[in-house]
């Protein structure tokens, strides 16, 4: 992490809407769903923010508005000084190569159809870094990286469990060595014992990679295990922003109070003593 | 202790015929669960805790599923009682509430609708107006605001925390003296968890409810319950009340579990302590130890599998299935001064 440098990625007032449509022949728009409703934060080289929030904060779709997998409605996304936001498909594919995503479910984002092997080495061969005998050894490398063996590269989605699933999704994020991975709910579908091998894992890779990530969970445990900072997301906004630590211990806004008061203490002296002070029921 | 047992489990085996070959979902479950107690069920998948769970009330029967042992529920023998008396049971002596609410009711019909329904069906004396101001009053009672307008609303109407709400109603319908919630919250944000696991302590302080609460979350396990069963691998391999759980664990996956959480209260380690491996496939358990791949402390003995026994002179109650002597056990569960698997040997 270096505070000092140029951020990464700066987002400024990026908003994304999605309309409501009604009307049986003629589609009226009828009203706007604010999903992102002028948001800004940047990411300096290296660092990881967290954007926790609950379902229909908007966390998820200003990850993939970030990364314009979505068309933001308005707003800026600047990735190292370049304004990205609204570039066409074809002027972004380079950039592709820079920034890449990890998604939640490891057993939809994975075609079943194709080897561990295509699914791994296809951003290396759609962006032409490396074909045949060259293109095998590099994606077998990744799979070792990511705590899986050479020997998976024939093997189908199927044939693996949630957490290995989770790794090979990862191999994939990591081939063209991006400078950035936004991370959507990477360990949530993960069983408890795997959730922290996961975890584990990106941090070594940002260590080895030098990545910053954006991770955006419900989770705000795991959000503040793996976040230098912590933006809380709610009805589209960023209500409060800062350092992990101490977003979470001097919470300033009375969402993130409520946030952090709802999570509940894994020990049970703990848990019972907070009942008696908050009271019961 | 069995004269005011509410549900007596004794060895229940669960065994399924899948295209893989034959699996043991559950491997010989046994307790008892007084009026009023809250008994919590904890694995990650492939645990049998649901299975376990789903085969209390019969919903695992099939020509494929192979059920053994017994469940009696306040005497009466469950596991070869027919069809007809199981369904008496289910909803009049025993509630269920599933994790995802929207598939549990039919989006077709009113919320009210289906509760009435529900009573009517064990009820038939009970009249349509008489089902319907029970229905209302069992929303109200779940926190529903505005019971009397909501009952007419359509499943998809209701938030996912209404919907739980308004299944933990038609769960409560007949007056059960048991619920079953299967990861009641899994489904739900923070907020609205924090809700509905005060609305199950409330339901059990005022009704005595006595409640299984299957869950993977050791966090809901501590607000809530009285009593915990770890299973893995389709065994229990640890059983005690919820503070022998947490404060004096036997077995090491306990261990690796209790490590491996996120605490809000504490400061953040360096890494997160990790179980390495994955849950064992069903159809391929190691002999012995289910855990033994997994676990840092193995030794020769554990290519047989240990019984699930009390193994501390003071706690007679509390069980598990560790060959390791507690004394060892409790020098070895201590990483960094904390509970938790230290790593295993590189």
């Amino acid at each position: 992490m270096n505070a000092g440098a140029a951020p990464l990625l700066e987002v400024t007032d990026l908003v994304k809407h999605f309309p409501v449509k009604r009307g049986l022949l003629i589609d009226r728009t009828v009203d706007q769903i604010r999903a992102v409703d002028g948001v800004s934060f940047s990411v300096a080289p290296g660092e990881t923010l967290g954007l926790v929030g609950e379902s229909g904060s908007g966390k998820s779709t200003l990850g993939r508005a970030v990364l314009q997998l979505v068309k933001p409605t308005s707003g800026s996304v600047r990735f190292e000084g370049r304004e990205i936001a609204g570039l066409s498909r074809r002027t972004m594919r380079p950039l592709r190569r820079d920034m890449q995503m990890v998604f939640q479910d490891p057993y939809a984002s994975l075609n079943p159809r194709k080897r561990i092997g295509q699914i791994v080495g296809e951003p290396l061969r759609l962006q032409g870094v490396a074909k045949g005998g060259e293109l095998r050894r590099q994606v077998q490398g990744l799979l070792e990286r990511v705590g899986l063996a050479p020997e998976h590269y024939d093997r189908f989605p199927h044939e693996f469990s949630g957490g290995q699933r989770q790794r090979i999704g990862i191999a994939r994020a990591i081939a063209l060595r991006p400078k950035l991975i936004v991370a959507d709910e990477p360990v949530s579908a993960l069983d408890v014992s795997i959730r922290a091998q996961i975890v584990n894992l990106l941090a070594d890779l940002q260590q080895e990679l030098g990545l910053t990530y954006v991770f955006v969970a419900h989770d705000i445990g795991i959000v503040r295990h793996v976040s230098d900072r912590i933006a809380v997301m709610h009805e589209g906004k960023i209500v409060e922003e800062g350092p992990a630590d101490r977003v979470c211990e001097q919470p300033r806004h009375a969402y993130t109070k409520q946030l952090l008061a709802a999570v509940p203490i894994p020990d049970p002296r703990e848990a019972r003593a907070r009942r008696q002070t908050v009271g019961s029921g | 202790m069995s004269a005011e047992s509410l549900l007596s489990v004794r060895d229940l085996r669960v065994g399924f015929v899948t295209e893989g070959g034959r699996l043991q979902a559950v491997d010989g479950v046994s307790f008892e669960l007084t009026p009023g107690e809250v008994l919590a069920i904890v694995g990650e998948s492939g645990s049998g805790k649901s299975v376990t769970a789903q085969t209390l009330i019969g919903l695992t029967r099939s020509p494929n599923a192979r059920i053994e042992g017994s469940v009696r529920l306040r005497g009466s023998e469950l596991i070869e009682a027919d069809d007809e008396a199981l369904r008496k049971v289910r909803g009049a002596q025993i509630g269920m509430v599933f994790q995802d609410p929207m598939t549990s009711f039919n989006p077709v019909y009113r919320i009210g609708a289906q509760i009435t329904e529900a009573i009517r069906a064990h009820r038939p004396q009970t009249s349509k107006s008489q089902g319907r101001e029970r229905a209302i009053e069992l929303l109200d009672s779940v926190g529903i605001p505005n019971a009397a307008q909501r009952i007419d609303d359509y499943p998809h109407e209701f938030s996912g925390g209404m919907r739980q709400r308004a299944m933990i109603a038609m769960a409560l319908a007949l007056e059960p003296d048991l619920l079953i919630a299967d990861e009641p919250t899994t489904a739900l944000d923070v907020t609205v968890q924090a809700q509905i696991l005060a609305l199950l302590a409330r339901l059990n302080r005022e009704r005595n409810l006595a409640t299984i609460l299957i869950t993977h979350d050791l966090g809901v396990v501590a607000e809530v319950a009285d009593r915990v069963l770890v299973m893995y691998g389709g065994r229990v391999v640890e059983r005690g009340t919820l503070d022998e759980i947490f404060y004096d664990p036997q077995h090491p996956y306990t261990w690796g579990l209790l490590g491996s959480l996120t605490r809000m209260d504490r400061d953040r380690p360096e890494r997160l302590p990790q179980i390495s491996g994955a849950p064992p496939s069903l159809l391929d358990l190691p002999q012995g130890c289910s855990f033994r791949p997994r676990c840092p402390h193995e030794f020769g003995r554990c290519s047989q599998l240990p019984g699930l026994e009390a193994r501390l002179a003071d706690a007679p109650s509390h069980l598990d299935r560790c060959w390791l002597e507690p004394e060892e056990k409790r020098q070895r569960r201590l990483v960094e001064g904390e509970i938790g698997l230290e790593a295993p040997a590189p």
